[in-house]
């Protein structure tokens, strides 16, 4: 897999509240959520942001509550891809369980807003073609693979075990 | 092996009798609970997966608790759509309307969560149930939908630390000061992948309310799941809930990952002040700060005992008239329990409004919202940017004791000072 794209750069412990304010969790409706995407954080983001651009973060991205709705406002924004020093635990599981790619960069700090980057995903590599580096981005388990594998934790559990009673 | 509390409950929902730290595992889970808010997407990817049935009927929550009363017509509509699913799919435990509060004081209450149980929950406060000796943890709406179909969750074995809590509490310090001291001490995500696990002497003393809100903040440090052992506090509490209960107990020398001892009896009254929960400092220390309104209630201090708490300070006295108090009991039972104890004339009479059984300020959903620069005091969980409402408006996370304190002098103020 590799995604190139142009970075929106931003800080740490980015949480649920900023990336989708729950005044607008009255509907799952991608398009209507992507309009809000990060607003609390930067009211302008949903005009700057365009198809295949990609997040860079700091620590704890994502943390908070457990809407799965920060993940597709943020995909229904155009986002192909978030990278990360680390994200909390639930939005990570909801990036994986919906196909949304993330990445684990333990200093992202080289990278800033309007860079271009190009991940590879297979060899485990991130170049920040504006500053000509390579860095090492950190290896996704096995398990989780096989889930990002099947397209998707519900194509994952469709394969294989639905209660049949 | 040596085993955590955590480790032992994986581990016989997976039918083993022990897991190493790190493990992937697929586990049978007791309790799936989903809200007003993630229990429609979790629908809409149930019904993707093409299953003809849930797993098991009487193994579901649903609770429409984040905008109940309805807030608007979208709202209505989400409410809606889960209504119908309960009603195709013969949900046993739907709560909506006068049966509802807020989720993780209701299904406490009505016993539906029990110790040595595995609750998931659409809910990332899910984790209020280790309070009970269960493991119980938050996720997204797609790992619900996963096991309204199989009745099974993925989890990788996490690593425990264990905060040690000796000594003997002062004064009008709470289990609220008690987990906020402890986010401070290792931050927001301190405990991120973790179990938190909450023992030594002074964690005997607390009650179960005391309990349940130390464990409802544990996602706020990152933690995986907040977990208490099994006593006798926690057996009198379930008396007439539950029957045989499955307990669990660390083995004495089990595998931490850490062990953080607390001394108690130096924690102060304290406040998380904008915008993280992790920005404790003690209630003491800080100089006049005006505040607009006051929110007690949610899943973290909306029990009985906490508005006792809020009762003994507001008794015979007023709301500063620059004040909003907004007080919350968390379910219908709470809310006839403090009518029956006379609080809600307290309230009333210090000028409070009482609202329904909802989430709705504590996540700026509706019923309290903050207008751009204002200032609440809460006894919720959460003070990010934005929170409650307007970006530019700023909440401060405490104590019922203290926000009844403030919200009779109008500033941040320690109890002590009535």
């Amino acid at each position: 897999m590799l995604i190139k794209g142009r970075v929106h750069k931003y800080g740490n412990n980015i949480n649920t509240d900023e990336i989708i304010p729950a005044r607008y969790l009255n509907t799952t409706d991608p398009a209507k959520l992507a309009r809000h995407c990060l607003e609390d954080l930067d009211k302008d983001f949903v005009k700057k942001v365009k198809k295949g651009d990609i997040l860079v973060v700091g620590k704890n991205f994502g943390c908070g509550s457990s809407r799965e709705h920060a993940v597709v406002s943020i995909k229904a924004s155009g986002i192909s891809a978030i990278i990360a020093e680390s994200y909390a635990r639930i939005f990570f599981r909801n990036a994986i369980n919906t196909g949304l790619p993330v990445f684990i960069l333990k200093n992202t700090s080289e990278i800033k807003t309007g860079d271009i980057v190009e991940i590879d995903a297979d060899n485990g590599i991130l170049r920040n073609k504006t500053g000509n580096k390579k860095f090492s981005i950190d290896p996704i388990p096995k398990f989780i693979e096989k889930i990002i594998d099947a397209g998707g934790l519900i194509n994952y559990v469709r394969k294989k075990k639905v209660s049949k009673n | 092996m040596k085993q955590t509390i955590t480790q032992k409950i994986i581990a016989r929902h997976v039918g083993k009798k022990e897991l190493r730290v790190g493990e992937f595992v697929e586990a049978k889970v007791d309790i799936a609970l989903a809200n007003d808010v993630t229990a429609p997407l979790a629908i809409e990817k149930f019904e993707k997966v093409g299953a003809k049935k849930v797993f098991a009927q009487n193994k579901i929550a649903l609770v429409m608790d984040h905008f109940t009363p309805n807030k608007d017509i979208d709202a209505a509509g989400q409410v809606k759509k889960v209504r119908e699913f309960a009603k195709k799919y013969k949900i046993k435990h739907y709560y909506e309307g006068g049966n509802c509060g807020v989720e993780h004081a209701l299904l406490p209450e009505l016993g539906v969560v029990r110790p040595g149980y595995i609750v998931i929950g659409a809910d990332s406060h899910t984790c209020t149930y280790g309070a009970l000796g269960a493991f119980s943890t938050g996720m997204g709406s797609t790992d619900l939908a996963a096991i309204f179909a199989t009745g099974l969750v993925w989890l990788k074995v996490p690593p425990t630390i264990l905060f040690r809590c000796n000594g003997k509490f002062s004064k009008w310090v709470t289990g609220k000061d008690l987990i906020l001291h402890i986010i401070g001490l290792i931050g927001v995500e301190g405990a991120n992948y973790r179990a938190m696990e909450f023992g030594g002497d002074a964690v005997g003393e607390l009650t179960m309310a005391d309990r349940f809100t130390v464990a409802n903040m544990a996602i706020e440090a990152g933690g995986e799941n907040g977990i208490f052992h099994v006593d006798k506090t926690t057996l009198a509490y379930g008396k007439n809930l539950w029957k045989k209960p499955d307990i669990y107990f660390s083995d004495p020398d089990a595998d931490y990952e850490r062990i953080l001892d607390i001394d108690v009896s130096k924690i102060e009254p304290t406040v998380s002040l904008p915008h993280l929960p992790s920005n404790t400092v003690p209630v003491s220390k800080i100089k006049k700060i005006f505040i607009d309104q006051v929110v007690i209630g949610s899943c973290t201090n909306g029990r009985i005992e906490d508005l006792r708490q809020a009762a003994s300070v507001l008794k015979n006295r007023k709301t500063n008239p620059n004040v909003r108090l907004l007080i919350m009991p968390a379910t219908p039972k709470i809310y006839a329990a403090a009518l029956k104890e006379g609080l809600l004339k307290i309230f009333m009479d210090a000028n409070a409004i009482i609202s329904p059984p909802t989430c709705g300020p504590c996540l700026g959903g509706h019923m309290g919202i903050l207008a751009e620069g204002e200032r609440c005091v809460a006894t919720t969980n959460r003070n990010f940017v934005g929170r409650m409402g307007h970006p530019r408006s700023e909440v401060y996370l405490v104590s019922p004791y203290v926000a009844a304190a403030c919200a009779i002098k109008g500033y941040i103020v320690h109890p002590e000072e009535m």
